[in-house]
């Protein structure tokens, strides 16, 4: 097997919540709460889950835009949560960020090709500037007139693909992609995706992708791991996920997505999940997602699983009762 | 029950005349529901606008067409009238339920209010109805509920909220503007789940609007694809998904992630951007992009032909043809998968 590039153990990260004229802490929203995993070289780990899992606020502890509240995060070995500024300005070299909005994560008022030139002048590498723009620039497929146009002069594909120039800009070994297709038009998606997958193979790139949508996470992920009010509910490689759901939850995800076919539509029966999320401020006691598991017993409202709860060799699951999965027999059909 | 014949909505700009509808027709039946499905700039909003006579005039104005309810042209009536048919013989439900109430005043009197436009009745009446309805999209707790203030409710909540602010008057025709876009998946399927009870209930006919393929497999009967301001592929929603006859529709498909594939098979680069509505391309709007455009795409402008009693399909290939080009372009794929290894 290949050698862990990253490695995230036991992560938590609470925002404190805070009240009255002192500010006095009442309580935490525990955004992500105990999650541990490894994403080796050349891969690509997906994490999707519905809004307010906590799959961003991991992405922005993994490149350190937020301190954890306790858990170690490991780049190459090396506890990134001890370093000094010094180390960190070397860290986001290696660790790039692509993110969801095309329209907000650029500087309106700069050229794209100052954008893609901005890290490398952060980094001192002002020498060839030019010449290293315009190439980054074919690299993902953007004409060289594009050099000068300002953000607003391109489609929202065309400017994903500057963000994932400037991401690429100083060859990063991993690259964390938050939501990157998820306000693009499906034949654009495709463009892009196809455009991400091509780059891995050329450059050696690791990605850890996340995304809501959970047939482009199939699409383009190695392995998947599924998040649900901060906690990791299940975690396997993709195959095995898709084809062998075992938690609840991941199965009422794959029945709850409507599939371009309209015969099986019809036929199809869906595990409907009652009611909405629970508050990461006040999250279930026992296990997050026993007020909306269809299978809850007593049992899970008292005592909390944890994801090495009766796993298979490499697919994890955080259930009492893992089920077998029937999904995957009737997209067959 | 609504007939749109040849419809022509453009928008005045100071760039020039933007086509966003460009002759469109289509019916539907009392409890048939009709999805519209395109990506965003396709036009398919303003179409729905449009019925609902809901785009601001000027700058959008309607040189051609017809909209006909109940034998009446919704492009002739008076701004009176129309108030006597929008909200209560078509309703409609936006994209964003997070913007779409008034938030300063509470849930219930933003229903009553949906009720008491159109109907002479007792406050206590209304609110009545108010707290049936809301007990039909599935709120828990109706009676309390009709005070809360839409901020605290979430995403979903709301959504169907306004799905009941819809129904308030029995209305004939719903139409569902991108009603689930907003949302997550599992609050999707219980939205989409809420709306086909709904009409198996009230019989109501449902236009709804999606740039989720999916999401029109598996509401809609009969479904038109637009692509800039024109359909270009309508039937049934078997034919569109599995007698797919325009490169347009196809290529959709074709570059959609599925959950159900095997490998990683490679998705459909459909190149480009969608075209400019000022300056159409000539020719066939789709011909920039289209894997299968000749050099007589430039020139003629496909018309919506029949090729089967419900399947109406914009593209000079006939069936034939565009089998043969699907063939040839699997062919060419096949070895190009075959160079890379």
């Amino acid at each position: 097997m290949s050698e862990p590039l990253l490695e995230i153990r036991d992560l938590n990260m609470h925002f404190p919540l805070k009240q009255g004229v002192f500010q006095k802490t009442t309580n935490y929203v525990k955004a992500v709460n105990g999650v541990s995993f490894t994403l080796n070289k050349g891969e690509t780990l997906g994490i999707v889950g519905e809004s307010g899992c906590g799959k961003s606020t991991l992405a922005r502890t993994i490149v350190g835009l937020l301190k954890p509240t306790s858990g170690d995060i490991l780049f190459e070995g090396e506890s990134i949560l001890q370093y000094h500024s010094k180390e960190l300005h070397q860290l986001r070299r290696d660790v790039q960020m692509v993110y969801q909005d095309p329209y907000t994560s650029l500087n309106p008022r700069m050229r794209a090709g100052d954008i893609i030139a901005a890290p490398l002048k952060a980094y001192n590498q002002r020498d060839h500037l030019r010449k290293r723009v315009l190439e980054l620039m074919e690299l993902v497929g953007l004409k060289a007139d594009d050099y000068k146009k300002l953000p607003h002069q391109f489609s929202g594909g065309q400017r994903q693909r500057i963000g994932i120039a400037r991401a690429l800009a100083l060859n990063p070994k991993l690259i964390i992609l938050d939501e990157p297709v998820s306000a693009l038009d499906v034949s654009v998606q495709a463009q892009v995706i196809n455009l991400l997958e091509d780059l891995q193979e050329e450059l050696g790139l690791t990605y850890l992708f996340i995304a809501h949508d959970l047939s482009v996470i199939r699409h383009i992920s190695d392995r998947v791991g599924v998040m649900y009010l901060g906690k990791m509910m299940e975690m396997s490689d993709s195959e095995s996920l898709y084809k062998n759901a075992r938690h609840p939850y991941t199965n009422a995800l794959l029945s709850a997505i409507p599939l371009p076919y309209p015969l099986k539509e019809k036929k199809r029966e869906r595990i409907v999940l009652k009611g909405e999320l629970p508050s990461p401020s006040n999250p279930p006691s026992g296990c997050v997602f026993h007020t909306r598991c269809p299978f809850a017993t007593e049992f899970c409202k008292g005592n909390v699983p944890t994801l090495d709860e009766n796993n298979e060799a490499d697919h994890y699951v955080s259930c009492f009762y893992p089920m077998e999965n029937k999904q995957e027999e009737f997209i067959r059909q | 029950m609504l007939e749109v014949k040849n419809l022509k909505a453009h928008i005045d700009t100071t760039d020039g005349v933007v086509r966003a509808v460009d002759g469109v027709s289509f019916t539907i039946k009392p409890g048939e529901t009709v999805g519209i499905v395109g990506e965003s700039g396709s036009g398919k909003s303003v179409l729905a606008h449009s019925i609902m006579q809901l785009n601001p005039k000027p700058p959008t104005f309607y040189p051609q067409g017809e909209i006909i309810f109940e034998g009446k042209d919704l492009l002739q009536l008076q701004d009176k009238e129309l108030r006597k048919i929008r909200g209560k013989e078509i309703a409609m439900i936006f994209q964003d339920p997070m913007s779409s109430l008034n938030p300063v005043f509470k849930i219930g009197d933003q229903l009553m209010e949906a009720i008491l436009t159109h109907h002479h009745l007792p406050k206590s009446k209304a609110k009545q109805r108010a707290i049936e309805l809301l007990t039909d999209v599935g709120i828990p707790d109706p009676e309390k509920r009709m005070n809360a203030y839409p901020h605290q409710f979430s995403g979903g909540m709301r959504q169907r909220v306004l799905i009941a602010i819809a129904l308030a008057c029995n209305p004939k025709i719903l139409i569902a503007d991108e009603p689930t876009t907003a949302l997550d998946v599992t609050i999707q399927a219980q939205i989409l789940e809420l709306m086909k009870n709904i009409q198996e209930k009230y019989g109501t006919a449902i236009i709804i609007i999606s740039h989720d393929l999916g999401v029109i497999a598996q509401m809609a009967e009969k479904v038109l694809v637009m692509y800039s301001g024109r359909i270009v592929e309508k039937g049934d929603v078997e034919d569109i998904f599995y007698r797919t006859s325009m490169p347009y529709t196809w290529s959709l498909l074709r570059s959609l992630p599925r959950i159900d594939s095997e490998s990683r098979n490679r998705l459909l680069n459909i190149e480009g951007h969608p075209p400019n509505l000022i300056h159409p391309p000539s020719g066939c709007n789709f011909h920039p992009r289209c894997p299968f455009a000749s050099e007589q795409c430039k020139m003629v402008d496909p018309e919506l032909t029949k090729r089967s009693p419900e399947h109406y399909v914009a593209c000079i290939l006939s069936e034939m043809e565009f089998k043969e080009a699907k063939k040839r372009m699997e062919n060419v794929e096949r070895e190009g998968d075959l160079n890379h290894v």
